[in-house]
């Protein structure tokens, strides 16, 4: 592989990498509140990139009730990321109250919950399946995409945005977690979960606050990733969602930063996997560094392991 | 050959010395009290003889076998079986049953013996019930065979878990605190219960306890643990007197100076 | 005599359901309906044997059931019958009666190794993690497929009901069903075996309390191995039956959402309920095949259902109990051996 196609395939796995530390971001905050593997998570990214669909198209004007005036490309696209943002989050905590927390107040075993995140999923899937058909729809392109080519390697401002969107996401994150009262509380929680509500911390306040963060991530991976690939299909969180796991276990579920470099872990071995094998290789090789990686060190990079006492 | 022989035991966790240079020698017959305040590093002790961690240095030999690099249940099936500081029964399997499935090191069949019903199994499944069953009913426990431990009161659950070790048939008994959160009629009849299995079944027993009452009453000879340390051994009077054990368990003699 | 009654009654039901598939009494659709019923309950007691029993959870039983398929119908296709892809039979195609059994072993021994890929990690981890291990399993096992051209690849492998029909021009029997009813019961009677047996209560004692039976002389590990194992192998069997009664297999079949459904086979019918997965294999199938029209509404249907029950009943039907508990009398049906005293 010479210098040039390097860099190019840099920028890919960074592009990449963006989303999946982007949605493995929605996974890490939820476990480390509520222990819980929100494996709805993926199609909450899905529900998202779907939202965003419908809102840009509104404001582009192609229903029966427009806006009265046009509103230039740009602000529309900021527009939608907040409006996205905001639903998508309302959506999570919808979700969570709904599926979630009746389990959480009866009381039952973890696992329960598990499969109840598992069945939601699906039912996200093949509800939207159902719902508005297989046809899949085209985001429309609210951007400029200039791409620019810097010593042969094609930089394109998407990708740019992209990549920036995320680092400036993550240091925001750990701004919140580590300086704000919520954030602080959301840690607590994860070091004792017993203590936390006796100590006057409002666990259910918290727990809202994981959802609608998470999920309002999701989203904006789901605004950027139709900005990028503006195909939507019901089973794309599917997927990708698994992947954005996958990061999330590698870094060390739990973990902000954990997240993030495993999110960009993953885009570089599969973007870098893609490019000396075939790339319907890539789901397999993708799983089976999973598969490695729980067998061998299941606590990720960052995640410390938990002992049991007899 | 001595039944259990520990030779400089050591184990670290992390920076911590949870156990340091431990040393012990059982002949066989011995009812051997460990005691020490919280945190001494006892239940560990426990731990590396049963095989549940690997000592950071020294060694463990059960009948003149080094029991490094075994897993637990090899150690146990070497004849050495526990109890739990909390108590650990499986719940949704009957009393009978848990008395059962402690003999599975000796079952001696495998799968295809259980699904083709042959004589190695049958021959098996024969002896380990009667096993249980006279277990059951040495121990005043033959009315709750059908019973769930968890449904048991808590001195039978106690006395449940023994009988699970026992049916072991073991050489030597760990009971890790058994008087723990026993009322005081439970812990005469625990006291009983001790001396009676040690006769009835002929049987070395380790105890480790924070019931005073039980460990002067029923051992014969006393260690002392304070931080991993060994601090005091000897008999129960021995111990009594020993000004280490005291400062351990009381602090200081010396008066407090005020400022 | 009494011992041998379930047996009995057994043959009996399969000698009428043969003799019924023979005489044409009843049609080929009824007779597919009840095929799949038998995979399902093959597929649903084995996922109980570690959902239920054991207290792990998998979530990628379809992935074994695939490696069964694929060995059990690349060996059938290969010696059997000509094909593009292999060429002329390297048997002669009237060996397949005979053989036939043993290529469905072979395909269960394929997935029982493949199983070795949960069983392993399963030593150092559980809970969701190994949830997680199996359904990246699942997904690896269909994504080599998908890869592996020879066997078609994402387009799906074909030409088994040649040898179904080799079969039956051998010996004019409805060989399908035949061997799915003998596997049907050859799994309920290990599974049942195995659970009632002191050595395979080790692995409720495991789930209980895996550090107890750790150091009660339990050897975990061999007994995990032997429930995934045998989990495992039982899905393989079930998926080369499965590819014998639909003709034709792909890839796309055995996704999570096939896992899905025998998951919610098992907590409708209970954890640890032999009996009561056996009872919901068959209500789902005849559930979900009333659902067929509803396509892919059904998909929503069928998990709304879990998540109803995980709220509701969260111990199924028959939680650790079986139906024999609830309905004392049919214990006469039974062999009283294992209720001692």
């Amino acid at each position: 592989m010479d210098l040039q196609s390097f860099f190019q395939n840099l920028l890919n796995a960074l592009q990449w990498g963006s989303f999946y530390a982007l949605i493995a971001l929605g996974y890490t905050l939820v476990y480390g509140v509520l222990l819980l593997i929100n494996f709805a998570h993926g199609d909450i990214f899905m529900v998202g990139a779907y939202i965003s669909f419908f809102i840009a198209t509104f404001f582009l004007g192609q229903y029966a009730f427009a806006l009265p005036m046009a509103l230039p490309n740009t602000a529309i696209f900021a527009i939608t990321l907040v409006l996205t943002m905001m639903i998508t989050a309302g959506f999570g905590v919808t979700l969570e109250r709904v599926a979630y927390r009746p389990l959480r107040r009866k009381g039952a075993s973890r696992l329960y919950v598990v499969i109840t995140a598992l069945m939601c999923g699906l039912i996200l899937e093949n509800g939207n399946l159902a719902l508005l058909g297989a046809n899949r729809r085209s985001f429309p392109e609210l951007l400029n995409n200039t791409v620019h080519v810097i010593g042969g390697v094609s930089v394109s401002s998407v990708k740019i945005l992209v990549i920036i969107t995320t680092i400036v996401v993550f240091l925001l994150l750990e701004t919140i977690v580590r300086k704000t009262k919520l954030g602080m509380a959301m840690r607590a929680i994860s070091y004792d979960r017993m203590a936390v509500p006796l100590m006057g911390i409002p666990v259910d306040t918290v727990i809202v606050f994981t959802f609608a963060l998470g999920s309002s991530m999701a989203a904006l991976a789901g605004v950027l990733f139709a900005t990028a690939y503006p195909v939507l299909e019901p089973y794309m969180g599917a997927l990708v969602g698994w992947k954005a796991f996958i990061a999330a276990v590698l870094g060390g579920i739990g973990e902000i930063r954990g997240a993030f470099v495993g999110g960009f872990l993953l885009g570089f071995v599969e973007i870098f996997v893609a490019a000396f094998f075939p790339s319907t290789l890539r789901d397999l090789i993708a799983f089976s560094i999973l598969l490695i990686f729980l067998s061998v060190k299941p606590t990720g990079i960052f995640g410390v392991a938990r002992t049991t006492k007899i | 050959m001595s039944l259990l022989e520990i030779r400089n035991m050591t184990r670290f966790f992390g920076g911590l010395r949870a156990v340091y240079d431990f040393n012990l020698r059982l002949e066989g017959g011995e009812l051997l009290g460990l005691i020490g305040p919280n945190g001494a590093g006892k239940t560990t002790v426990f731990n590396l003889v049963s095989g549940f961690y690997e000592p950071s240095d020294g060694e463990i030999l059960f009948e003149g076998k080094n029991t490094a690099g075994l897993r637990p249940h090899q150690v146990t099936g070497l004849g050495m079986a526990r109890t739990f500081q909390n108590i650990r029964l499986w719940n949704s399997l009957t009393v009978f049953d848990n008395l059962c499935i402690s003999q599975h090191y000796h079952l001696g069949y495998g799968l295809w013996d259980t699904v083709l019903k042959t004589h190695a199994y049958r021959q098996s499944e024969q002896r380990v019930k009667k096993t249980a069953d006279r277990l059951l009913e040495t121990l005043g426990l033959s009315h709750y065979a059908r019973e769930y431990p968890k449904n048991l009161p808590y001195g039978l659950q106690r006395r449940l878990e023994i009988g699970r070790a026992l049916s072991l048939q073991p050489k030597l008994l760990l009971l890790d605190e058994p008087a723990a959160g026993m009322n005081p009629g439970e812990v005469e009849d625990l006291i009983e219960l001790i001396r009676w299995i040690r006769k009835e079944f002929k049987v070395t027993i380790w105890l480790i306890e924070h019931h005073m009452r039980v460990v002067m009453s029923v051992c014969e000879q006393i260690k002392v643990l304070d931080f991993g340390e060994t601090i005091g051994e000897g008999t129960p009077e021995q111990i009594k007197k020993n000004r280490r054990v005291i400062q351990a368990y009381l602090g200081d003699e010396e008066p407090i100076h005020d400022a | 005599m009494r011992r041998f009654t379930s047996v009995s009654l057994y043959g009996l039901l399969c000698v009428l359901l043969i003799a019924a598939a023979q005489g044409q009494w009843i049609d080929a659709y009824v007779q597919i309906i009840i095929m799949f019923i038998g995979i399902n309950i093959i597929l649903s007691t084995s996922l109980n044997l570690i959902n239920g029993y054991m207290g792990e959870f998998s979530v990628g039983h379809a992935g074994f059931m695939a490696v069964g398929a694929y060995i059990t119908s690349v060996l059938n296709v290969w010696f059997f019958t000509s094909s593009k892809v292999f060429g002329p039979p390297l048997l002669t195609p009237s060996s397949a009666v005979y053989l036939f059994p043993v290529t469905l072993l072979l395909g269960g021994v394929g997935a029982a190794l493949v199983g070795l890929l949960v069983a392993v990690p399963s030593f150092r981890t559980r809970g969701d993690y190994l949830a997680i291990i199996t359904l990246a399993v699942n997904y690896i096992v269909k994504s080599s497929i998908e890869n592996i051209q020879a066997i078609g690849g994402a387009r799906g492998f074909m030409g088994m009901q040649n040898t179904v029909n080799s079969m039956k021009e051998s010996w004019n029997l409805p060989w399908a069903l035949v061997w799915v009813l003998v596997m049907v019961g050859a799994t309920i009677w290990t599974i049942y075996r195995f659970v009632n047996s002191t050595y395979g209560k080790g692995i409720i004692a495991v789930r209980d309390d895996e550090i107890a039976a750790e150091i009660m002389s339990v050897d975990t590990q061999r007994m995990k191995l032997v429930a995934f194992m045998l989990s495992s192998g039982l899905a393989g069997i079930a998926g080369g039956l499965f590819a014998h009664v639909l003709g034709y297999i792909n890839p796309g079949t055995f996704t999570i959402m096939k896992s899905t459904e025998v998951l919610v086979m098992v907590y409708l019918g209970g954890m640890g309920s032999l009996s009561g997965s056996v009872l919901s294999a068959i209500a789902l199938t005849l559930v979900l095949e009333l659902f067929r029209p509803l396509q892919v509404a059904k998909w929503v249907v069928v998990p709304l259902l879990l998540i109803l029950l995980m709220l509701f009943r969260p111990e199924g039907f028959l939680g650790h109990r079986e139906l024999s508990d609830v309905f004392p009398r049919l214990r006469r049906w039974f062999s009283p051996q294992e209720r001692q005293s």
